[in-house]
């Protein structure tokens, strides 16, 4: 069975343990680096990017996670700690994916939103994405493939075993991105295993 | 489907990204700052803290935007701040400032002793204080996407804060356990619109993010705060009118994550200087109580 860490800083850690559970996997929180041993994958939920990221740092989980062994999923803030770069900004971060990540880039809270978006690597039509004080990329890297994007701004992408997004699949009952993360990112590294 | 704007899921969906977190209360920008960088996930934009409030006396009213304007241009993170119970206006005020959730707050001077804001006008979310279910659920109808005990701001004193989660935790379980036939009476008992006290019935909990408030004044009054399972703290008075803000507020984010963890709170709870003084719940006059503020 697939065993999936979600990091259990702050933030929304029951719904990613919701989905997973109910597509089988088995979840575990992750607060100390101990937590990482024997991890098939883990989630970088939304939240806080500036707190969640100095907590990842100060106990030791950035270190082994910047390894990069281990397929990450960020949602939201955890798009935010997977960049290389963010804009006007000197935080903690993982610097995983080769992205230039703008925070808060849609606007404040009154502006958060809902839409469906377009997602052509996952079938069955358009995802419902829940956008809150959303991040977006503003750039990527040779190896950075996008797949999907609002009004022209990229909200999805994947580097090989990261993949980031800007909104929260969390938050709703569709759960195939999180099936996508299983099935083709940390699915893809058990079969190259 | 068309963009939507202002939703429910949006409004209470960023109380859930601030779960585990904690929010502290902030009268300038350098305070924010100094709570930004110690992990704060949101700060509330005051101009007096509650400890003050209580001191001053008179009518606590909405801060001035000015104030509000310079936390906002100051942090990265959600700003919050407070409007009096049922004033309206001054939600309006807030609402058109752009912070990123408004606080009906008994910490200030009630506006309205009938009814509180129509929370449900506004795309900006709300968060209120509630001291057990009932009241908890009459925000929530009214349209608040977030909760918070209410416990007696101000004091540094955490027990009424545990006071307020144990009773909620009691009622919850009370709801969660009874036969569906039982629950339109309980929703009458409680006071509480009967589809909510469904909702709690079927989750086993509050349909929306609930946090701790009023009189935390340690890392280790957070944890137990968490360990009483709410979903976050806001720390008022006790961090800015401790002998060490920064050290406090950052042994308070740890304290929040690590909850848990005893090792970890020993280690936070160290050589963070003094705490706020506090005051004991039975030297506060109960007029004085700001708890005893909404319904």
């Amino acid at each position: 069975m697939t065993q999936i860490g979600i990091a259990a800083v702050q933030g929304a850690v029951r719904e990613h343990e919701r989905v997973l559970a109910a597509l089988g996997a088995r979840t575990s929180l992750v607060r100390r680096k101990e937590d990482l041993d024997g991890l098939d994958g883990l989630v970088l939920p939304g939240g806080e990017s500036t707190a969640i990221g100095m907590l990842l740092e100060e106990y030791g989980i950035a270190d082994v996670l910047r390894k990069g062994e281990i397929p990450v999923f960020g949602t939201c803030a955890g798009m935010i700690l997977l960049a290389k770069e963010i804009e006007e900004s000197s935080q903690p971060r993982l610097g995983l994916m080769d992205i230039t990540v703008r925070r808060n880039a849609f606007g404040r809270q009154r502006e958060s939103f809902e839409e469906e978006i377009s997602v052509p690597a996952i079938q069955g039509g358009p995802l419902h994405a829940v956008f809150i004080r959303a991040p977006y990329v503003t750039s990527v890297g040779r190896d950075v493939e996008v797949l999907g994007t609002v009004d022209g701004k990229i909200v999805l992408c994947r580097q090989g075993r990261m993949l980031a997004g800007s909104f929260h699949p969390e938050l709703t009952d569709d759960r195939r991105l999180h099936r996508y993360f299983l099935e083709e990112v940390v699915g893809e590294r058990a079969r190259l295993a | 489907m068309e963009r939507e704007l202002g939703t429910f899921r949006v409004k209470a969906g960023l109380a859930e990204m601030l779960k585990g977190g904690v929010i502290m209360d902030v009268v300038k920008p350098e305070e924010a700052v100094i709570a930004e960088r110690a992990g704060a996930v949101a700060v509330m934009a005051l101009e007096r803290v509650p400890a003050d409030i209580r001191a001053a006396g008179g009518v606590a009213r909405m801060a001035d935007p000015r104030i509000i304007r310079e936390i906002m241009d100051a942090v990265t993170i959600p700003v919050m701040a407070k409007a009096r119970i049922g004033h309206f206006v001054e939600a309006q005020i807030l609402d058109s400032l752009g912070v990123d959730y408004i606080d009906e707050s008994e910490v200030l001077t009630p506006a309205d002793e009938q009814y509180h804001i129509d929370k449900t006008k506004f795309k900006v979310p709300f968060v209120c204080g509630a001291r057990n279910l009932g009241e908890a659920l009459r925000r929530i109808a009214e349209g608040a996407a977030m909760i918070r005990t209410k416990g007696e701001p101000g004091t540094g004193n955490v027990v009424e804060a545990v006071r307020h989660a144990r009773t909620v935790n009691a009622e919850i379980r009370r709801v969660a356990a009874a036969p569906a036939d039982e629950l339109p009476t309980i929703a009458k008992e409680l006071g509480a619109p009967f589809e909510l006290v469904q909702q709690v019935h079927d989750l086993g909990r509050l349909p929306v993010v609930n946090f701790s408030a009023g009189g935390i004044a340690t890392p280790a009054d957070a944890a137990l705060m968490m360990q009483l399972g709410v979903d976050g703290i806001f720390v008022g008075s006790g961090i800015f009118k401790s002998a060490d803000p920064e050290a406090r507020a950052r042994a308070i984010v740890r304290a929040t994550t690590h909850y848990q963890d005893p090792e970890v709170l020993a280690e936070v709870s160290t050589g963070i200087g003094e705490a706020m003084r506090g005051i004991e719940i039975s030297r506060i006059a109960p007029e004085d109580r700001m708890q005893e503020r909404g319904w």
